[in-house]
């Protein structure tokens, strides 16, 4: 939540520097910046309950590994961004309904100033922050990263570690261990699935014909849901598995009992 | 003969243009092509289908309100969620807004019809009777299950045996002729059946809206018609092209469903863009701000929106770096979006704005919108789309898009021009409680919808584990969605008890600028009695009189001359006055053409394809006829146009509307065969099973000859033009003798060389390259039916120097043929002689 109050308060820098140079809209912005206080507590009241609410096996609010957690950042840092844009708007909006005397109808304020320049610095912000993001989370090559090959077929996985590891019966529960980056390499023998535990990451589709590969890592141990993504027929809804994270020892243990 | 009599009063004037525009009562009103009644066609039965797609709607909230709430199995549940988003998206919205531009378009433009009345009546039979063919599978329990998406191989032959796919690929295309003829039709209108004197900056910012989305239609669509074609072929007769077995690649079809996908979402919200910028300025009391800005952004949103496709497609294994530029091409297209909020936003505050329905919902599209903009930015986010990538927060997202940005200003637009439309007010406030129950019940479903998604429900699944946690936000949602069917069920009442009881409402009732409230309401068949000449911006704001001049006939044209339908084309740039347009009236063509055509897509859809064979050549036959209607024996030289200057008639004039309507064709033409050659391309780089066991071979010398047979053909097409505007039809004739035969010998040519080409179900190379032969027989072949009417016109006599509109539309054609036949037979000989060459290709 820290984290949160911070980036919050950056926005709010931007949102002013950009908005400063015109006296109509700065009046305008001040008195929405009292409405949008209220507005942010009454959030945050109903934030706690929702957050509470936030958990689940397929949940990607309750990350357990660095790719669904950076994700996750980026949500919380985008969801405020988009709450005090969207705040400016209706402010805007209430303002033409509530003001007595008329604002200057300038093309500079309203089109390049608000219209132009504004969404372009914030999304200019924002793109180089989700490419950093992006480009932790690739497939880089390391030492220490396992690779499985995960195949798809309607409406099930079947899963082989290429390099030594436990067996894996079709259908799970697939045995990852946790702290160790895990490279799935992804492939489809009939339609697209698309391979996805929201808990440790994103998504990467299961092509015929084509091998795709993500890199998931779980922090700590558990059970995670995983679920289909792509629509692959009649058997969709049921195309989940269960994942465990072990222990490193445990995953040996389970990889040595194998042979 | 052709000097006009002046009507004796307004009222006889009146009398007599509705005798020559108007449609006979009964079933006579199956012959209309009237905008007005069209317009009205197009809005009742999208309408009606957006009930259909709601009650479908419905059923999903239904069958996954909670856990354990599910009634139907995936078999039926799989059909209602492609059925929802098939109607919603093709029989829906796109015929919603091109009923309001065929209806609002000529009205605004101060003219009386748009310029194709005939295609666009023949565009809404093909738009029913294609969207009959998806009901009624419905009906029958075989509607397509795979997604309004389609993604093979999910919707090919082996993993969809049934007719269901099929269904959806030929029903669609059928629609889709409809999209591509309004969109040709109202490009055609915008620029050039104008009131004298609107030059394109004093053009209604509606049209302005109208012109991009119609360019982006015929880029936009031909894509996926190539894709429905090809994937079509795929599973009647086998041809390899999706298959990753056999060289094809699933990826294929997601490349041209989304080159067509992600424009087709700014081409529902341009027009409802529009509507707003039309809107606001009235309701603000002042001209709408940055108006170039707005038509800056509207045509860079149109540009924007071909270069970010690929975002729907972040979770297949593109490199990052590819992503990355998507990613900012989505979020640069905020930018243009950026500038329209901001120049409505400023619009409201510097004017004094009215409270009333329409602005409520224009409020509420505020909202809606721009929470639907901003989750797009998220969206936009490659790390964040591959999280909700296909979960609910998606279906949340693009649904505050949708339908915030179409539906709200949709019913917006529905309560500013009802008045219009039935020259009625509305009775009772029941405006108000439409919108919160509609605004309120979309909320409650839609917001919660993105929290669904983050708890990691994916999209079509059809039941899901209590376990999950999913319950409780479902069930609300499903509560939202019924609350919101309340308000649309409220909103039909409202609208049907002002169409029946409101009180009579007087010209003009907003205080709007524009020149649709210069027509009598409710409108007429003929639009205005007389055209007005635009000096201003705000003509109507200009010359509140400008009604009753115009009912009284003294603009241009106020009068009947030879119960001919007249209009006023102009010079696209200036408005200066160039042609009178002759219409054709009403005509029950249409109708047996696209019956005809139903034939063809009926018979395609059972695989009885000598019957295909048969509705192609009723349809050809029919088209035929269309042509009798300008066709003259003598020329009708300038003719006055009632304040005492004369024009040509657009048949004598070199700058007809059919002309521009055949180069719009092309454009559309041409963006489908750049997709196809774009798939030769795709596939021979990206998909598996590269380089195929066998290429075409031995027909260079047959290819080359078919090459030179295409370019003698154009060059002969400019000869037959040059000798008939020289008044020579006897050479025109001669020359177009020899056309006829090059372009049989290209057919011929192309037919050998087809025996000879590798089977197309072995190879998705062999597949492409067959697919480019036929698309380029099919243009000579078609080429040859254009020279047989040239023939039939100069042997009627229909052709002279001024008359030689036929010949200008057949050297178009001629043309393109040409340039498309050497580029695509000149690209097939390449390819197989690169791949040919031992170690090459792959």
């Amino acid at each position: 939540m820290d984290r949160m109050t911070r980036d919050m308060d950056l926005r709010t820098d931007i949102v002013l520097l950009d908005l400063g140079h015109d006296r109509a809209v700065e009046v305008g912005f001040l008195h929405g910046a009292r409405l949008f206080r209220r507005l942010a507590g009454a959030i945050a009241c109903l934030t706690v309950p929702l957050l509470a609410g936030c958990t689940g096996p397929l949940s990607t609010l309750d990350p357990a590994g660095p790719n669904a957690a950076a994700v996750a950042r980026l949500w919380w840092v985008m969801l405020a961004g988009a709450g005090l844009i969207f705040a400016l708007v209706m402010i805007c909006l209430l303002l033409a309904y509530r003001r007595r005397t008329r604002a200057r109808g300038s093309v500079g304020t309203w089109v390049v100033g608000l219209g132009l320049v504004f969404p372009t610095t914030t999304l200019t912000l924002l793109l180089g922050y989700a490419i950093v993001t992006g480009e932790r989370l690739l497939p880089h090559p390391g030492q220490e990263v396992l690779r499985l090959d995960g195949t798809a077929r309607q409406w099930t996985w079947n899963f082989v570690y290429p390099d030594g590891g436990p067996a894996i019966p079709d259908g799970g529960p697939l045995v990852i261990p946790v702290g160790r980056p895990v490279d799935i390499h992804v492939t489809s023998e009939d339609v697209i699935h698309s391979f996805w535990i929201p808990r440790l990451g994103g998504k990467i589709d299961a092509l015929p014909g084509h091998v795709n590969v993500i890199r998931l890592q779980a922090s700590e141990p558990g059970r995670f849901g995983a679920q289909c993504a792509e629509f692959c027929g009649l058997g969709h809804t049921q195309m989940f598995f269960w994942v465990d994270a072990v222990p490193e020892e445990n995953f040996r243990q389970r990889a040595e009992a194998r042979r | 003969m052709n000097e006009p009599v002046r009507s004796a009063s307004p009222v006889e004037l009146h009398h007599e243009l509705t005798r020559i525009w108007g449609a006979n009562p009964g079933l006579g009103q199956l012959a209309a092509v009237n905008h007005t009644a069209l317009g009205r066609r197009f809005i009742v039965t999208a309408f009606l289908f957006f009930a259909i797609g709601g009650i479908l709607a419905m059923l999903v909230r239904a069958q996954i309100a909670t856990s354990h709430s599910a009634f139907v199995g995936p078999e039926i549940y799989n059909q209602v969620f492609t059925m929802h988003g098939t109607v919603m998206m093709f029989l829906f919205a796109i015929p919603m807004f091109e009923g309001f531009a065929i209806y609002l378009l000529p009205k605004m433009l101060g003219t009386r019809d748009l310029a194709f009345p005939r295609s666009g009546a023949y565009g809404y039979w093909c738009y029913l009777f294609g969207g009959s063919i998806l009901l009624l599978a419905l009906a029958m329990g075989a509607a397509p299950d795979a997604g309004w998406f389609m993604y093979t191989p999910l919707s090919s032959k082996p993993f969809s045996p049934g007719i269901n796919a099929d269904v959806w690929l030929i029903g669609i295309t059928f629609v889709e002729i409809s999209a591509i003829s309004a969109a040709i039709e109202v490009l055609v209108s915008i620029l050039l059946i104008r009131a004298p004197g609107m030059s394109l900056d004093r053009m209604p910012i509606f049209a302005w809206y109208m012109l991009v989305v119609a360019v982006m239609i015929l880029v936009g669509f031909p894509p996926l018609i190539l894709g429905s074609i090809l994937l079509e072929a795929e599973r009647a007769f086998g041809w390899a092209l999706f298959d990753p077995t056999r060289g094809g690649d699933s990826l294929l079809w997601q490349h041209l469903f989304w080159i067509f996908g992600h424009p087709e979402v700014y081409i529902i919200f341009l027009p409802a863009a529009g509507m707003v910028s039309t809107i606001i300025p009235v309701m603000a009391g002042r001209e709408l701000l940055g108006y170039r800005w707005v038509v800056l952004a509207a045509i860079s949103v149109g540009f924007l929106s071909f270069g970010l496709w690929v975002h729907h497609m972040f979770a297949v294994g593109i490199p990052h770096l590819a992503l990355g530029f998507f990613s900012a091409a989505s979020m640069l297209v905020a930018i243009p979006t950026g500038v329209q909020i901001f120049a409505w936003l400023g619009t409201l505050m510097s004017g004094r704005p009215r409270f009333n329905v329409p602005m409520l919902f224009l409020c509420g599209f505020f909202f809606i919108f721009v929470l639907g903009g901003l989750t797009g930015v998220m969206v936009a986010v490659v790390p964040f789309d591959l999280q909700v990538h296909d979960t609910y927060f998606v279906v949340a997202h693009f649904h505050y898009v949708l339908v915030g940005g179409f539906v709200f200003p949709i019913m917006a637009a529905a309560y500013y021009w009802l008045p219009h439309l039935t020259g009625r007010q509305p009775m009772f406030q029941l405006g108000h409680a439409v919108f919160w129950l509609v605004f309120i019940g979309f909320n409650l479903t839609f917001f919660l919808m993105h929290l669904t998604g983050l708890l990691g429900m994916p999209r079509r699944i059809w039941t899901y584990a209590e376990s999950y946690g999913w319950d409780w936000l479902n069930l609300l949602s499903s509560i939202g969605g019924f609350v919101m069917t309340i308000g649309f069920a409220l909103f039909v009442l409202d609208i049907l008890l002002q169409a029946r009881f409101g009180p009579k409402t007087g010209r003009n009732p907003w205080g709007a600028a524009s020149l649709e409230w210069a027509t009598p309401i409710p409108p007429t068949d003929y639009g205005f009695a007389s055209i007005p000449t635009v000096t201003s911006h705000r003509q109507l704001a200009d010359d509140p009189d400008l009604p009753r001049k115009l009912a009284a006939g003294d603009g241009l044209l106020g009068f009947a001359r030879r119960n001919w339908l007249e209009t006023i084309a102009v010079d696209m740039i200036t408005g200066e006055p160039r042609q009178i347009v002759l219409l054709p009236g009403r005509t029950f063509l249409p109708l047996l053409t696209a019956l005809a055509t139903g034939l063809f897509f009926v018979s395609l859809l059972l695989q009885v394809y000598p019957l295909a064979i048969a509705g192609l050549v009723i349809t050809i036959a029919m088209f035929w006829l269309w042509t009798r209607h300008p066709a003259r024996t003598a020329d009708l030289g300038r003719l006055p146009v009632g304040d005492g200057t004369t024009l040509p008639v657009h048949t004598e004039s070199g700058q007809a509307p059919s002309w521009w309507a055949v180069v719009f064709l092309l454009l559309a033409d041409a963006a489908l065969f750049g997709s196809l050659l774009f798939g030769l391309v795709f596939l021979w780089v990206v998909a598996p099973g590269w380089p195929p066991p066998e290429v075409l071979s031995d027909s260079t010398a047959f290819a080359l000859i078919a090459m030179a047979c295409l370019v003698a053909a154009a060059g002969l097409g400019r000869l037959a033009l040059r000798a008939a505007r020289r008044g020579a039809v006897g050479w025109a004739l001669v020359w177009n003798r020899f056309l006829a035969a090059a372009h049989v010998a290209t057919v011929l040519l192309l037919a050998a060389i087809l025996t000879t080409a590798p089977d197309p179900t072995a190879h998705a190379y062999a597949g492409v390259t067959v697919a480019i032969l036929v698309y380029v027989l099919v243009h000579a072949a078609v080429g040859l039916i254009l020279a047989l009417h040239v023939w039939q016109a100069c042997r009627r006599g229909h052709v002279s120097a001024a008359r030689s509109l036929d010949l200008m539309i057949g050297r178009l054609w001629h043309d393109y043929t040409a340039v498309a036949g050497v580029i695509g037979l000149g690209t097939i000989l390449g390819v197989a002689a690169m791949i040919g060459q031992p170690g090459a290709g792959g």
